[in-house]
């Protein structure tokens, strides 16, 4: 049979790197094909050559045994390919309608549009109100957009890019029903993804790349989670050690009705949020971006103190009006989820941005206001080694580090200063696996050594094996922490997705069917 | 789609960021020689005596001097704001302030005499220019108005507070009604830093400015945080640092430099306040900051360039009868193809073909009008390369 898509030696070489290397597979038409590899491994590269984004160096695309040059997303739409961005690129203040008909190459009418879009939507059984504006849609509903778009254009293959790590277990769900049906009619499906055990249940066949190389093929139903694993870092993955259990105290961070106005413009606003931490524990906070979490974040870390009622309290003493410097002082360490201008300035060394949260702890700073920038410089060097940051010394810009390298080094500027309570956003997010289990065990660490974790992820799987125990935020409130051992995630997933039973009976009762279950 | 699009280059290249001054004054000389011949003048004669005739003259170099202290000390505190990006174009009017404060107290000790009187002078013209500086901080950090806008307006309102105090309360009862203030006495006058030369104390200070400025950015968390509100206030806040009040200081200090460097000049070379006491320090100064990279140490580079065409000026218009605003046209044009050059070093020029709307909304952010990227400094193009 005459494969969708083939791919013989692609080669794509950015000055200094070469990120894809004599890349050659193929993908059948009607085959989920899974694309695996760790960040970095050239995965996006690869897709974007495909896409028409970028052009390769050497090497051949055919689609249905025709060689062809793609020159531009147009032409690769043209060609039948398809593709669902890892992060959209939608105008909030647009309707779904508008949106797509701005991704088109020739719109046609607005009522022809609506009708293709209904088409589509009662096809796959996806509900989507096409006049809707997109600021009032969840995540998930967003990407339904993305998804509709490509599918509008009848595409033959369709690239998605991470597609499940903003979505909850049900939509995940929800999502492969969709595909599976793709497929079922003829389309080919390049998936993207890290996550080992969506790619067993999903992908028939699955290509792992590694440093721009094709490093095997495999059948991903009949391999363990941990051997693709292994084969996408190439070597034996560490078993994360488990803390010594018994060990949880008395509460660290206590937080108590805790209300806060959402970030503008379209930001969730905190309600009442209250939640406690204890000495030893790691509390994990699970659910869909955009729900409130950066805010939580903010509001605890001091960042953002003007309309915040409720209380927090560090050890028992009343800390919400104190500012970040201050809490910080009091071993407060909070590390947002955005790397880039938040918790890092990309410009500066790594020397500096240690200075940027440890010069407190690490006493990075001198009387008078001066700046100790030979401590600085050996404190980042420490971070460095410890927790083995590849950077070209504390003098190294931070953007030269990759996003995995740079969360390390920021994770361990936070957890070297030995913090009593660390907030934590997104600890892994666009981290390779390797990098990945390190930064788990140091914070498995850290709460072994009897400090408090608060940990928010949108990544279920990780906090599942991080937490103590779990709550999850939905609408800017936060659910009861939960044990995680016995946790049903049936029910964190109705959480997730706003049922929450206090104003709606029905949910209620589904609720009480999680429990049950 | 336009014809040619701006791609933001991978590398920043710190190479080509050091050497777009360098280039940039070439460029403004030879376009400059182009255009007074096409306006009728000898160009290249035009460029020798404005750019080489005063160097070749040793008593033209005090000069230079003279001219450059009040720049680099204007240029000094508005570089530590534009790295805060906080763009304080309001220094002409800081720096008029800055002579008008000195004038009050200079006029209250007219009949006085004693050492304290010049610092008391100083003083009252750093803090008559940190005073006018407050206006546009206290708008852009109570009510978020733009401080270019508010900054540059009140440039204008300056000179008309000159103007009637010249012409109205401070005017010398004995200068026959010209409209001046009495001649500042012995003890009002800056002293000369080299007995026998036209170097005044302002020199010095200039220089002292400039080097403790240098070691405020880089061996202080005070410099550290404007830096760092400047790279990102979002990660400044996440550092615990206060970006209202990074932006009082930004202007406060811009301000009470220019004041001091209003009041220097009205106490030193002009020796008394006078209607011609604006000489466009102010706006020459956000050339000199940017041609020295808004680094203290390039500002002081940078300020005898810019001296020069003040001087070069003047004396162009003696030797070959070229108009006044020669000097201007110089200035303007440096600061042309300085930014044209800061632009090419952060960005390539591409041929206009479709690109992606991620990269098209990019390269529109970081060329649109915002402060923050109109005017491309290495600390906010790096950011926006990261």
């Amino acid at each position: 049979m005459t494969p969708r898509l083939e791919l013989s030696g692609i080669t794509k070489r950015f000055p200094g790197v070469t990120a894809n290397e004599d890349v050659s597979f193929a993908v059948a038409p009607g085959e989920i094909h899974a694309l695996l590899g760790e960040n970095g491994a050239g995965k996006s590269t690869l897709v974007k050559i495909i896409y028409g984004v970028q052009r390769a160096d050497e090497g051949s695309i055919a689609i249905d045994g025709r060689t062809v040059s793609i020159g531009s997303p147009n032409e690769a739409r043209r060609l039948g390919i398809g593709m669902v961005f890892q992060h959209f690129s939608l105008f909030e203040a647009m309707t779904v309608l508008e949106n797509i008909a701005l991704g088109m190459d020739n719109p046609p009418s607005g009522r022809t549009l609506d009708a293709r879009i209904r088409e589509v939507l009662t096809e796959y059984d996806l509900s989507l109100d096409p006049q809707r504006e997109v600021h009032t849609l969840s995540v998930g509903e967003r990407q339904r957009i993305e998804i509709v778009r490509a599918l509008i254009q009848k595409p033959k293959l369709l690239i998605m890019d991470e597609p499940t790590s903003v979505l909850t277990p049900q939509e995940v769900e929800r999502l492969f029903k969709v595909l599976r049906q793709l497929r079922d009619e003829g389309c080919s499906i390049l998936y993207i993804s890290h996550k080992l055990a969506e790619i067993k249940a999903l992908c028939d066949t699955a290509t792992i790349l590694r440093g721009g190389k094709v490093v095997g093929t495999c059948d991903p139903a009949r391999e363990s989670a941990r051997s693709m694993a292994e084969m996408m870092i190439g070597g034996s993955l560490k078993d994360i050690s488990t803390k010594a259990k018994g060990l949880i105290g008395k509460p660290r961070l206590a937080v108590d009705g805790l209300d806060a106005p959402g970030e503008p413009p379209f930001g969730t606003s905190l309600k009442s949020v209250s939640l406690s931490v204890r000495a030893g524990e790691i509390l994990g906070i699970a659910g869909v971006a955009g729900n409130g979490q950066n805010e939580l974040v903010s509001v605890l870390s001091g960042e953002r103190l003007t309309g915040v009622s409720g209380s927090i309290h560090l050890d028992g003493a009343e800390i919400s009006r104190l500012g970040v410097g201050a809490r910080r002082k009091r071993g407060l360490s909070a590390l947002p989820e955005e790397r880039n201008g938040h918790s890092a300035i990309g410009a500066m060394t790594l020397a500096e941005n240690a200075v940027l949260s440890a010069r407190g702890p690490a006493g990075l700073t001198a009387a008078g206001g001066l700046l100790r920038l030979g401590r600085a410089r050996i404190y980042a060097k420490t971070v460095i080694d410890a927790f083995s940051v590849r950077a070209n010394g504390p003098e190294a810009a931070a953007a030269s580090l990759s996003g995995g390298n740079l969360q390390k080094f920021l994770v361990g500027r936070e957890i070297l200063g030995e913090p009593k309570v660390f907030i934590v956003s997104q600890p892994t997010w666009g981290v390779d696996a390797g990098a990945a289990a390190f930064i788990r065990q140091a914070m498995i660490d850290l709460a072994s050594r009897g400090a408090a974790i608060l940990c928010l992820s949108q990544d279920l799987d990780e906090l599942l094996e991080l937490s103590d125990r779990i709550a999850v935020m939905n609408g800017g409130r936060l659910s009861e922490a939960m044990e995680v051992a016995g946790v049903s995630i049936e029910r964190i997933g109705l959480l997730m997705g706003g049922v929450h039973g206090e104003d709606d009976p029905e949910s209620e009762a589904m609720l009480g069917a999680g429990r049950a279950a | 789609m336009s014809l040619f699009a701006l791609e933001p280059r991978r590398e920043a290249s710190r190479a080509a960021s050091l050497a777009a001054p360098v280039v940039a004054v070439f460029c403004a000389l030879v376009a400059g020689a182009i255009l007074f011949t096409l306006l009728g003048h000898d160009g290249l004669s035009a460029v020798y005596e404005i750019f080489v005739a005063p160097l070749l003259n040793p008593y033209r170099w005090q000069d230079l001097l003279v001219k450059a202290a009040p720049l680099a000390i204007i240029a000094t505190g508005l570089a530590i704001g534009f790295r805060a990006n906080v763009w304080n174009i309001g220094a002409e009017g800081q720096y008029i302030l800055g002579g008008l404060g000195g004038t009050f107290v200079a006029l209250q000790t007219l009949d006085l005499q004693g050492g304290w009187i010049l610092p008391a002078m100083i003083l009252a013209g750093i803090l008559g220019g940190m005073a006018y500086a407050a206006v546009p901080a206290l708008l852009r950090t109570k009510l978020g108005v733009n401080e270019i806008l508010s900054s540059l307006m009140l440039n204008y309102v300056a000179i008309q507070l000159l103007y009637y105090l010249m012409r109205g309360p401070w005017k010398d009862p004995m200068g026959f009604n010209f409209p001046q203030t009495a001649m500042f006495s012995f003890d009002q006058t800056l002293p000369m830093a080299f007995p026998g030369t036209l170097i005044h104390l302002g020199v010095p200070i200039a220089a002292a400015v400039a080097l403790t400025a240098f070691g405020l950015m880089t061996r202080t968390i005070v410099g550290f945080q404007v830096r760092s509100v400047g790279a990102s206030p979002k990660a400044a806040r996440f550092a615990g640092f206060s970006v209202n009040a990074t932006v009082w200081f930004a202007l406060l200090l811009g301000g009470g430099l220019a004041g001091l460097a209003g009041i220097l000049e009205a106490s030193g070379p002009f020796g008394q306040m006078v209607p011609s006491f604006p000489t466009g320090y102010g706006y020459s100064a956000i050339i000199v900051a940017f041609l020295g990279r808004l680094n203290p140490l390039g500002i002081l580079i940078a300020s005898l360039v810019l001296a020069l065409t003040y001087v070069g000026g003047e004396n162009a218009q003696t030797a070959i009868g070229l108009p006044s605003a020669a000097a201007g046209a110089f200035q303007a044009l440096i600061l042309f193809f300085l930014l044209g050059f800061d632009i090419l070093a952060g960005y390539r020029v591409k041929r206009g073909r479709a690109r992606r709307a991620q990269d098209a909304s990019g390269g529109a952010a970081a060329i649109s009008p915002t402060p923050g990227s109109a005017i491309p400094t290495p600390s906010t193009t790096g950011t926006q390369r990261a």
